[in-house]
């Protein structure tokens, strides 16, 4: 058995902020199934978020403000009030440590407009803003006297009467299994695009953190709430960023037309992620889609080549590699991309895990970042508010956790779970059935995007259910031809197959539950937001008869629902 | 048709051969889609590292008739009718296209990849121009696939050279205004497993899949060692 004061699952920029904080008091762990530095932050690309004020004015009431009302008023507002507060002190702490920020004339961090918030608070570094703040995270923890355990997969939560004892974690390179006991767990294992046929996501990105709470017997919140970007590229899902609309690009339809003036006169393409992804599907539904396909244009040719170059040379090069067009001459063509998981693991503003309306503490158990559920996004997150609330929680965990880890006593380790996983593994590694976990995989991604996606209405949000949970019997019979034990990936794929399975049949029954339009969670059969029933948080989790949910209250400090207009 | 030629390694049993797949490969599919299909429909058991599938994670290098790059980025209709898919050469083969890169992480982590510093930041941002941090954007947007010191034949002679990815980052932190140990910095690479064992090849350039120049970065921690070592000639005196 390994012992830890903590132990922190998922090596992406909130995991690392929280072990770099962590590792100044108490001995730390981080165990990620992919080195750190392969970690899905490093695909951000447009930017983080911070009133610096250094393009114009600015202030922290604005960005509150924004962010509330991106979120269709369904955020705690306690939680956004510290993500904005502490917003330019993080990003001055990242400046500090390396981050390669693009600079204005005067030497300042740079700041671009993003959707939905009303100033340029976009801190970036040309287009690759996740990839330099990931890399530089990282360099900061190879000095933080931490242990890392790189390719180790994560497979259970060890509770134990309540409270969190540790986990059971794989070596990848060995399939070794082992508990590692710790008196704090915190889960940083990032989103789920991967439940998605078109997705912007890693292939990595399979949510493994939500399943493994969910199998533990815990909640998981407001997962009904998916964000769809509405620039990924066409059939490839691959993120062109928000950025490229920030810097001035257009949208358009098959008719040439700008056709957000329809649906967001005032903001046009820099209204928020929800309005435009399902501006973009309409065209492509009403049959304006370019050619009467299902994409349209992203327009940036005239930012001239040297702009285009100097401020958004990634996105230059996906392009031109993976679509073979040019976007210095030729529009880009593109369609709403799986993003972002709004809801998640419920926390407080500490990172401390809770239960139930009343929001009682799991012992031991944290989570941050995108996993995490605090919650700042609400119904829908505004673009450079995930690195933003990456550093901030992950900074704000790593601090609780710790403290709670240098009091607390060692919670036993159930030892009956080690056995059990691995048996688990072991029946897995023996199975000749007839059932691909692939195909399964594909099976779910379709019937998620078709049934449960942008557009969502009740029959279809049934047989999404029924499908899913058809899909779940189906998983009990996969077959593994690789009977090795060493990087057993088909193994690995089984695995985030079962996870992915856990929790989508999660969104559609809260989908399903929630009569009303909020956010990105929009239901054609209930077209409005009803705040006299809906103003509330769903909790989510697994009893025998199936997914069980419940309600809690959200937390408004200063803004009161109002109508959402851009 | 494409037939991929496929290197297979089974750590278990030691043998190593290649295996062939035939596949139909539709305009728009890359190498790793390829490899994907094959193990999804073909063999479940081909074992490789991917992620991103957008050129920006650094998982999935490996040697591609026979250059490195990411099979992610690469095209198969940039290729011929058969592709040899190989894993990067230089370090120890786990499995199938799976290396162990821990030479490689123990090159990159002797150099000290992270901003030193002493004197305490300011409040807000330190300023820097943009010309001064135009320096920084090629050497800064590196992925770290080890496309580049896997395909260094002195690497492969000698492996307390440090190699291209390493003296990269190296550069990196020289370059910044922002960083004060230069000196430091360049006595770990004034040597001769530093900047002066690079044969300039080029085959680093050629590989990173990128388009940085590791060549030019070593060229110009070169001059800066020179110029460092002849301030320290008149220090001296």
């Amino acid at each position: 058995m390994r012992e830890h004061d903590v132990v922190i699952v998922g090596g992406g920029l909130a995991g690392l902020r929280a072990a770099i904080e962590a590792g100044r008091g108490v001995d730390t762990a981080v165990v990620s199934k992919l080195h750190p530095l392969r970690s899905h932050t490093g695909a951000a690309q447009g930017g983080i978020a911070a009133s610096l004020g250094n393009a114009s004015r600015d202030s922290v009431e604005e960005h509150l403000f924004d962010t509330v009302k991106g979120s269709d008023y369904l955020c705690d507002q306690d939680a956004v009030e510290i993500l904005v507060k502490e917003a330019p002190g993080n990003v001055y702490d990242l400046e500090h440590i390396g981050v390669v920020f693009s600079r204005t004339e005067d030497g300042k961090i740079a700041q671009r407009p993003f959707g939905g918030h009303s100033k340029p608070r976009a801190c970036y570094a040309a287009d690759w803003t996740g990839h330099t703040v990931l890399h530089t995270i990282y360099e900061q923890s190879l000095i933080a006297g931490l242990r890392f355990y790189d390719e180790w997969y994560a497979l259970a939560i060890a509770m134990n009467d309540g409270a969190c004892a540790g986990i059971v974690a794989m070596n990848i390179a060995t399939g070794d299994i082992e508990a590692f006991h710790a008196k704090a767990v915190i889960f940083a294992t990032g989103g789920y695009g991967r439940a998605y046929r078109i997705t912007s996501n890693a292939y990595a990105n399979t949510g493994d953190g939500l399943a493994l709470v969910l199998n533990a017997g815990l909640q998981v919140q407001d997962m009904e709430f998916v964000q769809f970007h509405p620039t990924g590229l066409y059939q490839q899902g691959i993120l062109v960023t928000e950025g490229a609309r920030g810097e001035g690009g257009y949208l358009l339809n098959d008719k040439d037309e700008r056709f957000m003036e329809r649906y967001a006169k005032e903001k046009m393409e820099l209204a928020p992620r929800d309005v435009i992804s399902r501006a973009i599907q309409t065209e492509i539904n009403e049959g304006r889609g370019i050619g009467g396909k299902d994409f349209v244009y992203l327009d940036i040719r005239h930012f001239g080549e040297e702009h285009i170059r100097e401020s958004l040379p990634q996105i230059q090069d996906l392009v031109v590699n993976f679509l073979g067009v040019d976007p210095i001459k030729q529009p880009i063509p593109i369609q709403p991309t799986a993003h972002y998981s709004m809801g998640g693991i419920p926390t407080d503003v500490h990172g401390q895990v809770i239960f139930g309306p009343e929001r009682e503490p799991v012992p031991g158990l944290y989570a941050a970042g995108e996993c995490a559920c605090v919650s700042v996004h609400g119904a829908n997150r505004l673009g450079t508010n995930s690195l933003l609330e990456a550093v901030t929680f992950g900074r704000r965990v790593g601090i609780a956790a710790s403290e709670f880890a240098s009091e607390a006593k060692n919670v036993p380790f159930p030892e009956e779970l080690l056995s059990q996983v691995k048996e688990d593994v072991d029946k897995l590694l023996g199975s000749t059935g007839k059932e691909s976990a692939p195909l399964i995989r594909t099976e779910l991604q379709e019937t998620m995007t078709n049934l449960c996606g942008i557009f969502r209405k009740e029959a279809d949000l049934r047989n999404c259910i029924e499908k899913v949970r058809e899909l779940r019997e189906r998983a009990d019979d996969v077959g593994i031809h690789d009977r090795s034990r060493i990087f057993n990936t088909e193994l690995i794929d089984v695995l985030e197959t079962r996870n992915l399975l856990e929790f989508s049949e999660v969104i559609a029954v809260g989908a399903e539950a929630r009569r009303e339009s909020r956010g990105a969670h929009f239901r054609t059969d209930y077209p409005k937001r009803d705040d006299g029933n809906w103003l509330k948080h769903t909790l989510a989790w697994r009893e025998k008869g199936g997914v069980v949910l419940d309600y809690k209250d959200i937390v408004i400090t200063k803004y009161q629902p109002r109508e959402r207009r851009y | 048709m494409t037939i991929f030629g496929v290197f297979r390694y089974a750590p278990e049993d030691g043998k190593a051969r290649f295996v062939d797949y035939q596949l139909d490969v539709p305009r728009g599919t890359t190498v790793l889609d390829c490899l994907l299909k094959i193990k999804h429909e073909m063999d479940g058991s081909l074992s490789f590292r991917y992620s991103c599938r957008s050129a920006i994670c650094g998982s999935c290098a490996m040697t591609i008739d026979g250059t490195n790059r990411l099979a992610c980025k690469t095209q198969v209709s940039t290729l011929g009718r058969v592709v040899k898919v190989e894993p990067l050469t230089g370090y120890p083969v786990i499995k199938d296209l799976i290396v162990d890169m821990d030479l490689f992480w123990r090159q990159y982590t002797s150099i000290k990849p992270y901003l030193i510093y002493r004197s305490s930041p300011p409040e807000g941002e330190w300023t820097q121009s943009p010309e001064e941090r135009r320096i920084l954007e090629e050497p800064s947007t590196c992925i770290m696939c080890g496309a580049c010191s896997s395909s260094c034949p002195v690497i492969w002679t000698d492996e307390r050279y440090l190699g291209p990815a390493a003296l990269l980052k190296v550069w990196r932190f020289v370059a910044d205004s922002r960083d004060e140990a230069e000196e430091e910095r360049l006595g770990m690479i004034n040597n001769e497993f530093g900047v002066w064992r690079c044969h300039t090849i080029f085959r680093c350039v050629d590989s990173c899949p990128k388009e940085i120049n590791p060549t030019e970065a070593i060229e110009h921690l070169r001059r800066a060692a020179v110029r460092h070592s002849i301030r320290g000639l008149f220090r001296r005196k």
